[in-house]
C-alpha cells in the first residue's frame, strides 16, 4: 500500500506546477490548463484522505469540484471567444487596456 | 497483502512493450545509420497526395468548434453525476428519483436555451 | 438519507431565487426584443417574494439538509442585505443597460444566481456548500462583468476577473483539502469539535489556514490580493460594480466570519496575527493608493480595499463586539456605496463615459439632489457624523479597543483622515468647479428612488442607529 504523504506530496506538486504556471505562462489557455491543474491536485488530495479516513465526503466533494471545474472551463472559453473576436488574441500580455 | 504486491500477471504486457519499443526504436536507428541522405527541397515538402502545399496547415479552429466544445462539456459532465446515481439507484429510492428529475430538468432549462440561442445550428 | 418538508421550508428562499432565474432563462428566447424590460420586474418580483420568506423565517434557527446548510439569524441578516442591494442594482440596471444596448434578459437570470450562490454561501454550514456558493457567485460574476461584450474593457476586466478569481478558487480549495485530510470532516461544526479534541500543533493546520485566507481575502479584495479590484471595477458595468463591490464583499465576508469562527474558532491565536497584518496593510495601500486615483471606479474601488481593511479589524477581533461591528459595517458599507454607485450610472449619456472624476465638475448645477446624495454617500464613506459610516467605524474602532489593539484603532482614525481627502475632493469638484456645459441632468425615476433610500438609509442610521443594533446583536453569530 502506497503510504499518505506520497499522495500528498504529489498533489503539492501537481499544485505548485499550476500555481507557477498561472504566475509565469501568459497564454489564457496555458493559464486555464493551470488552473486545471490547481483544482485537480486538490481532487487526489480529497481522494487520498477519503481513502485513508475512510469517509466517503472527500469523493462526494470530488464531484461537485469536477462540475465546477467544468463550468468554469466553459465560462473561461466563452470570455476567451468574445476577446478573440475583438482582438484576435489569446496573449494576456496584450490584454492591457487598463494597467494591472 | 499490502505491501508486497508484485504484479506477475501484468509481466507479459510490460515484455510486449519492452519489445514493441525496442522494434520501434532499432529500425528508424538503423534506417537512419544505412539510407543515403540527398536533401532537396520538394522531397522536405509534405507530402500532399501528389498536390503542391498551398498554406499552411495550422489555421485557426473557427470559433463554431469552440462553442459546440462548451456546450458538450457541460452535458458531458451531467453523466458524472448520472453514473454514480445509477449504482446505488436501489437503495436512494424515490428521493433519489426526485433529485435527479430535478437535476435534468435544470439541465433541460439550459438546453432549451441553447436550443433557441441558436447554440446548436452549425450556420 | 432523511429527508422532510421542513428541509424545503428552509430553503425557500434559494428555491424561489433559482427557480425564477431558471423561468427567465426560459422566457427570454421567446419574448420580442422591446419587452425585456419585463423580466427586470420578474427579477424584482423574484426578490420580493424571497425577502418575505426569509422575514418570515428570520429568527429561526436549524440546520437542514443533512448539516449542509443552515438557517439562522446571522444568515438572514446577511440575506435581507443582499436582497436591498441586488434591488437596488436591478433598479439602477435597468435605465443603464438600455442606455449602453446591452439590454439582455439574461442580465436579470445572472443577477439573480448570483445572489442565489451569496446566498448559498452565507448559509453553508459545510464546506462543500461553501465551496459552491461561493463558485456560483464567481462564476456568474465573470460573466456579468464582460456584459459590455462589445466593448473590449468590459471583456479585458472580464477576462482578468476570471483568472485571478478561478486561481483563488484552486487556492481555497486546496485549503479546503487540507482542513478535510487534518480533521477528516467538511462539516464547520465537527471540524470545531476535532479542534477542540486534537493537537491544532501540527504546521499543516496553519498552511490550510493562509490558503484559507488568501483564498477568501481574494474574494473581499484584501491587500495582497486585491489587484483584479481597481480593473474590474472600472471595466464592468457600473450597476455591476455596484453589485460586485457590495453583495460579493458582504457575502465574503459573512462565509469569512462563519468559517473562521464557527469552524476555526479554536486556533483564533493562530490566525489573529496573519489577520492584522492583512488589515494593516490593506488599510494604508487601499488609502493611500486612492489619493492619486482620477477615475471615480478606481477611487471607489480602492476605497473599498481598505473598507475591507476596516471590516477586516471585527473578524480578527472575533469576540462578540468584533463579530456585531462587521455586521453592522457592511449594510452600512452597502448601502453608500450602491448610492455613490448609483450617481456614477447618472453621469454616463451619449458620448461622455461619465467615470472621470473630473465628469463631475459642477454637478451641483447640473442636479442638485444628485449632488447632494453623493455629498452624503462621500461623508458616510469618509466617517464623518451624522451619517452611518462614522457609527460603523465607531464600533470597528471600540472592538479593537476593547481586546487592546488600540494602537490598530489608533491607525485606522489616521487613515481615515486621510481618506478624508479623496472623498472631500470629490465633493469639492461637484460643488466649487463650474460645469464644462450648462445641461440639466435627468435622473430616470428609478435610479431617483435608490439614491434617496440609501441617501436616507445612510442618515437615519447615521442619527438614529437604535433599532438597527439591536437588531445586528440579536441576530450575531452564536460563539460555541
Amino acid at each position: 500500500m502506497v503510504p499518505l504523504s506520497y499522495y500528498v506530496i504529489l498533489s503539492a506538486i501537481v499544485f505548485f506546477i499550476g500555481v507557477i504556471g498561472v504566475l509565469i505562462r501568459r497564454n489564457i489557455i496555458i493559464l486555464l490548463l493551470s488552473i486545471e491543474l490547481m483544482l485537480n491536485a486538490a481532487n487526489i488530495n480529497f481522494v487520498a484522505f477519503s481513502h485513508y479516513l475512510k469517509t466517503i465526503t472527500g469523493q462526494v466533494f470530488v464531484f461537485f469540484v469536477l462540475t465546477v471545474a467544468a463550468a468554469e472551463v466553459v465560462i473561461g472559453l466563452a470570455i476567451l471567444i468574445a476577446l478573440y473576436r475583438g482582438k484576435a488574441t489569446v496573449n494576456v500580455e496584450e490584454v492591457n487596456l487598463m494597467k494591472w | 497483502m499490502p505491501g508486497n504486491f508484485i504484479p506477475v500477471n501484468y509481466l507479459p504486457i510490460v515484455i510486449f512493450i519492452a519489445i514493441a519499443l525496442a522494434f520501434g526504436g532499432v529500425t528508424l536507428l538503423l534506417g537512419t545509420l544505412l539510407r543515403p541522405r540527398r536533401i532537396y527541397k520538394a522531397k522536405l515538402t509534405p507530402y500532399e497526395s501528389g498536390n503542391i502545399p498551398f498554406s499552411d496547415a495550422r489555421a485557426p479552429f473557427p470559433l463554431r468548434y469552440y462553442i459546440i466544445a462548451m456546450i458538450f462539456v457541460i452535458f458531458d459532465i451531467e453523466t458524472v453525476f448520472l453514473y454514480p446515481w445509477a449504482v446505488v439507484y436501489d437503495k436512494i429510492g424515490l428521493y433519489g428519483l426526485v433529485e435527479m428529475t430535478l437535476f435534468i430538468s435544470v439541465l433541460l432549462v439550459g438546453y432549451i436555451y441553447a436550443w433557441k440561442k441558436g447554440a446548436l445550428e452549425w450556420d | 438519507m432523511t429527508f422532510s418538508v421542513t428541509d424545503i421550508g428552509a430553503v425557500l428562499p434559494e428555491i424561489l431565487i433559482a427557480v425564477y432565474a431558471c423561468a427567465i432563462l426560459l422566457i427570454e428566447p421567446f419574448l420580442p426584443k422591446d419587452r425585456r424590460e419585463i423580466l427586470a420586474y420578474f427579477g424584482l418580483a423574484a426578490l420580493g417574494l424571497a425577502f418575505i420568506a426569509t422575514w418570515q423565517l428570520l429568527w429561526a434557527d436549524l440546520t437542514v439538509l443533512n448539516g449542509m446548510f443552515v438557517l439562522d439569524p446571522f444568515g438572514n441578516f446577511f440575506k435581507l442585505l443582499l436582497y436591498v442591494a441586488a434591488i437596488m442594482t436591478i433598479l439602477l440596471s435597468m435605465g443603464y443597460l438600455r442606455r449602453e444596448r446591452i439590454d439582455l434578459g439574461e442580465y436579470y437570470a445572472f443577477i439573480l444566481l448570483a445572489i442565489c450562490g451569496m446566498m448559498i454561501m452565507v448559509s453553508g454550514s459545510d464546506l462543500v456548500t461553501v465551496f459552491l456558493g461561493l463558485e456560483l457567485m464567481s462564476i456568474t460574476f465573470y460573466i456579468l462583468v464582460g456584459f459590455k461584450r462589445f466593448e473590449e474593457k468590459s471583456l479585458e476586466a472580464s477576462a482578468k476577473y476570471f483568472i485571478l478569481g478561478s486561481f483563488s478558487s484552486g487556492i481555497l480549495l486546496f485549503g479546503i483539502s487540507l482542513l478535510y485530510g487534518l480533521s477528516g470532516t467538511t462539516n464547520l461544526e465537527a471540524v470545531a469539535l476535532h479542534l477542540r479534541g486534537a493537537d491544532p500543533g501540527n504546521p499543516a493546520w496553519v498552511l490550510a489556514v493562509i490558503l484559507l485566507v488568501a483564498g477568501f481575502g481574494f474574494k473581499i479584495a484584501a491587500v495582497p490580493f486585491h489587484m483584479w479590484a481597481p480593473d474590474v471595477y472600472e471595466g464592468a458595468p457600473t450597476p455591476v460594480t455596484a453589485f460586485l463591490s457590495v453583495g460579493s464583499k458582504a457575502a465574503s465576508f459573512a462565509v469569512f466570519l462563519r468559517v473562521f469562527m464557527e469552524a476555526l474558532g479554536g486556533i483564533h491565536a493562530d490566525w489573529r496575527f496573519l489577520l492584522i497584518l492583512l488589515s494593516v496593510i490593506t488599510i494604508v495601500m487601499g488609502s493611500v493608493v486612492a489619493l492619486v486615483q482620477t477615475n471615480i471606479k478606481r477611487m471607489l474601488a480602492y476605497s473599498g480595499i481598505a473598507h475591507s481593511g476596516y471590516a477586516l479589524i471585527g473578524l480578527l477581533v472575533g469576540d462578540r463586539l468584533g463579530i456585531f461591528s462587521l455586521m453592522l459595517y457592511m449594510p452600512i458599507y452597502a448601502v453608500m456605496t450602491l448610492g455613490a454607485f448609483g450617481v456614477v450610472t447618472l453621469l454616463r449619456r451619449g458620448g461622455v463615459e461619465g467615470d472621470a472624476i473630473d465628469d463631475f465638475a459642477g454637478l451641483a448645477k447640473k442636479n442638485r439632489l444628485a449632488a447632494l446624495a453623493m455629498l452624503i454617500f462621500m461623508f458616510s464613506l469618509a466617517g464623518i457624523p451624522p451619517t452611518a459610516g462614522f457609527i460603523a467605524k465607531f464600533y470597528i474602532f471600540m472592538a479593537a479597543v476593547n481586546v487592546h489593539l488600540t494602537w490598530l484603532a489608533v491607525l485606522g482614525v489616521i487613515f481615515t483622515a486621510v481618506s478624508a481627502y479623496f472623498y472631500l475632493k470629490v465633493v469639492m469638484v461637484m460643488y466649487m468647479k463650474e460645469p464644462d456645459e450648462e445641461v440639466h441632468l435627468a435622473a430616470p425615476p428609478a435610479v431617483v428612488m435608490v439614491l434617496a433610500v440609501a441617501a436616507v438609509a445612510v442618515l437615519l442610521l447615521g442619527i438614529y442607529p437604535g433599532p438597527f443594533l439591536d437588531y445586528a446583536q440579536n441576530a450575531a453569530l452564536k460563539i460555541r
